[in-house]
């Protein structure tokens, strides 16, 4: 039988305040255990929730990123359940009136086609604190700094229907929240999580199989891969006579699998109901406007002026468009320098060969923006050709200096002088004379020979135009 | 409306309320009492009513998102009964 498949995602990306949600106490991450837990955030008698401004700010950016509908009201809702980095024993979230209603997502396929995905709704909610398993005497560890930092769940339509898309719509979710800067994107801390709903259908059939919901994945190759397994199952599991059980599932990176999390817990019952310890939240136009001026560039327009403006391939202005901080970087590069396409393939080539070697972001580089745009310089006015640039730009990355002091400092500028290129040429001539005999009897492919021998002789100096250029004049002479 | 002995069960094990088998049916009428007046209003109508979220017909008040909290872990963990590591510690939880 042919099946179908699919997936709808909620994405957890926590908001980058300062402060909590509800409370006063700070969310850097890493800080030593309950350090950053306050009365509110461990729930103590008494206490009460005071909603964080810059959040719900964050939220509705997010909203209109994605030309969704920001309702003029929303309200917090109790969600109910007892777990104890919880200590709340609710957790504070937005049920039927969430900040963000329907928007949609525009992503690219494989294939290059454009799909259309459409986003339910995005929803504010409170962080719960960790869990630690380790041996503490047989107990359980508690450090509540997590809890109560601002998250926004994005919940999607189910409207992907393989891995590939799935990680395509995350990619683009991930983008655009660094873009927007509301979360940092680091999915390493647990700043950025998925969790995944999958189930399949026989090709043609309406209704929806029953789904699974694969829990916290927190890397794009963890999402692609714990959906291809769970789809395999689920086929497997029906052509061989059984059926799938909604079901919340765990996927084991090492073994590869997703296993059941809670097998014969009851299905979860949250009791949602409004919280009583907070009123609606009114969203003003004159609030709603005053956020929708401090939208930058998003990466889809970006994208498409990277095209009109300066020329680029839609393969490469997508590339160039994926994070913020690389667009920005390249940018300043490509109007600096004044060579958009040379620009693109220095910071695509070079520039993230070396970032990926040393798992370092753009902001991070050794070589900054306004370095690369003097390497290039020096490349288009011929000071330098391509190969000696290259050299360069390791000799910048390991802190030798900027790109004039190098080239002076190794005495890398570019020969251009046509009397001294000669004169290395008939030297490279006169040394080699079976080699011109066979190139002059039509052996033309040893033309690449001669330019190796002039470009070792010049230190990779020559111009290589300029080589080639008098190399033919002197050989056919 | 009138709960039943499981629904009275099954409310009491979500809010993890330990309750004696013989009090079973005093809830379940008492709660049915509640149900029964909640089910009184439901004859009006309501139709052209917003729903109120809150019984104040007021906004939520914004904060600035300003740390304002400083660490007083020590104090905090006066109350436990049992902590290591700076970690509260419960009894053993796992999924």
């Amino acid at each position: 039988m042919a099946w179908e498949t699919v997936i709808g995602l909620e994405i957890h990306a926590q908001l980058s305040t300062q402060s909590k949600l509800f409370s006063g106490a700070p969310i850097a991450y890493g800080a030593e255990p309950n350090t950053q837990a306050c009365a509110v955030d461990l729930a103590l008698p008494g206490v009460l929730p005071v909603l964080n401004e810059e959040a719900v700010r964050m939220a509705v950016k997010f909203g209109l990123a994605l030309d969704a509908i920001v309702p003029s009201r929303s309200v917090f809702a109790r969600k109910n359940y007892f777990y104890p980095d919880l200590p709340q024993g609710y957790q504070i979230s937005q049920f039927d009136l969430p900040v963000v209603d329907k928007g949609y997502l525009d992503i690219t396929l494989e294939n290059g086609e454009t799909k259309r995905v459409g986003v339910t709704r995005a929803h504010l909610e409170q962080d719960a604190g960790k869990s630690l398993h380790e041996d503490y005497q047989g107990q359980t560890g508690i450090d509540l700094n997590r809890a109560g930092t601002p998250l926004i769940e994005i919940v999607s339509e189910p409207e992907m229907s393989n891995a590939k898309e799935a990680v395509a719509y995350m990619k683009k979710i991930h983008a655009l929240v660094q873009y927007l800067e509301i979360c940092d994107g680091n999915m390493a801390e647990g700043s950025f999580r998925c969790d995944a709903n999958v189930s399949v259908r026989p090709v043609g059939q309406e209704e929806f199989g029953t789904r699974a919901e694969i829990k916290n994945l927190n890397s794009f190759r963890f999402v692609e891969r714990a959906i291809n397994f769970e789809v395999e199952r689920q086929i497997d599991l029906i052509e061989a006579g059984g059926s799938v059980v909604q079901e919340t599932r765990l996927y084991d990176p090492d073994k590869h699998e997703t296993r059941s999390m809670r097998s014969k817990e009851e299905a979860n019952d949250y009791r949602y109901f409004p919280c009583p310890d907070l009123l609606p939240v009114d969203i003003s136009d004159e609030f709603l406007e005053e956020v929708r001026k401090t939208l930058p560039e998003l990466p889809d327009a970006k994208k498409q002026r990277f095209m009109d403006e300066l020329g680029l391939s839609e393969k490469d202005a997508s590339e160039l468009s994926a994070s913020r901080a690389i667009a920005e970087y390249f940018e300043e590069v490509a109007k600096g320098s004044g060579e958009a396409k040379l620009s693109a393939n220095w910071v695509m080539g070079e520039l993230s060969a070396q970032l990926n070697r040393e798992d370092k972001g753009i902001e991070d580089s050794p070589v900054s923006a306004e370095m690369l745009t003097v390497l290039i310089q020096r490349i288009s006015d011929n000071t330098i050709s391509g190969k000696i640039a290259k050299d360069i730009f390791v000799d910048m990355w390991t802190g030798e200096g900027d790109v004039d002091s190098i080239i002076d400092k190794k005495g890398l500028k570019q020969i251009t002088d046509t009397g001294a290129i000669e004169s290395m040429i008939q030297e490279v001539i006169d040394n080699n004379p079976n080699q011109v005999e066979q190139f002059r009897a039509g052996k033309e492919k040893l033309i690449g020979f001669f330019v190796g021998q002039v470009m070792k002789a010049s230190k990779g100096k020559a111009n290589p135009a300029q080589v080639n250029e008098i190399l033919m004049k002197l050989l056919k002479g | 409306m009138s709960l039943t002995a499981d629904e009275v069960k099954k409310i009491a094990f979500l809010a993890r309320l330990s309750i004696q088998e013989e009090n079973i049916q005093t809830y379940a009428d008492n709660l049915s009492g509640i149900l029964d007046l909640v089910a009184q209003m439901d004859a009006v109508d309501t139709d052209s009513v917003t729903p109120m979220a809150h019984p104040q017909d007021v906004s939520q008040r914004l904060r600035a998102d300003v740390v304002t909290e400083t660490n007083q872990r020590e104090k905090f963990q006066q109350n436990s009964p049992a902590i290591e590591d700076g970690l509260f510690l419960v009894p053993k939880v796992i999924e």
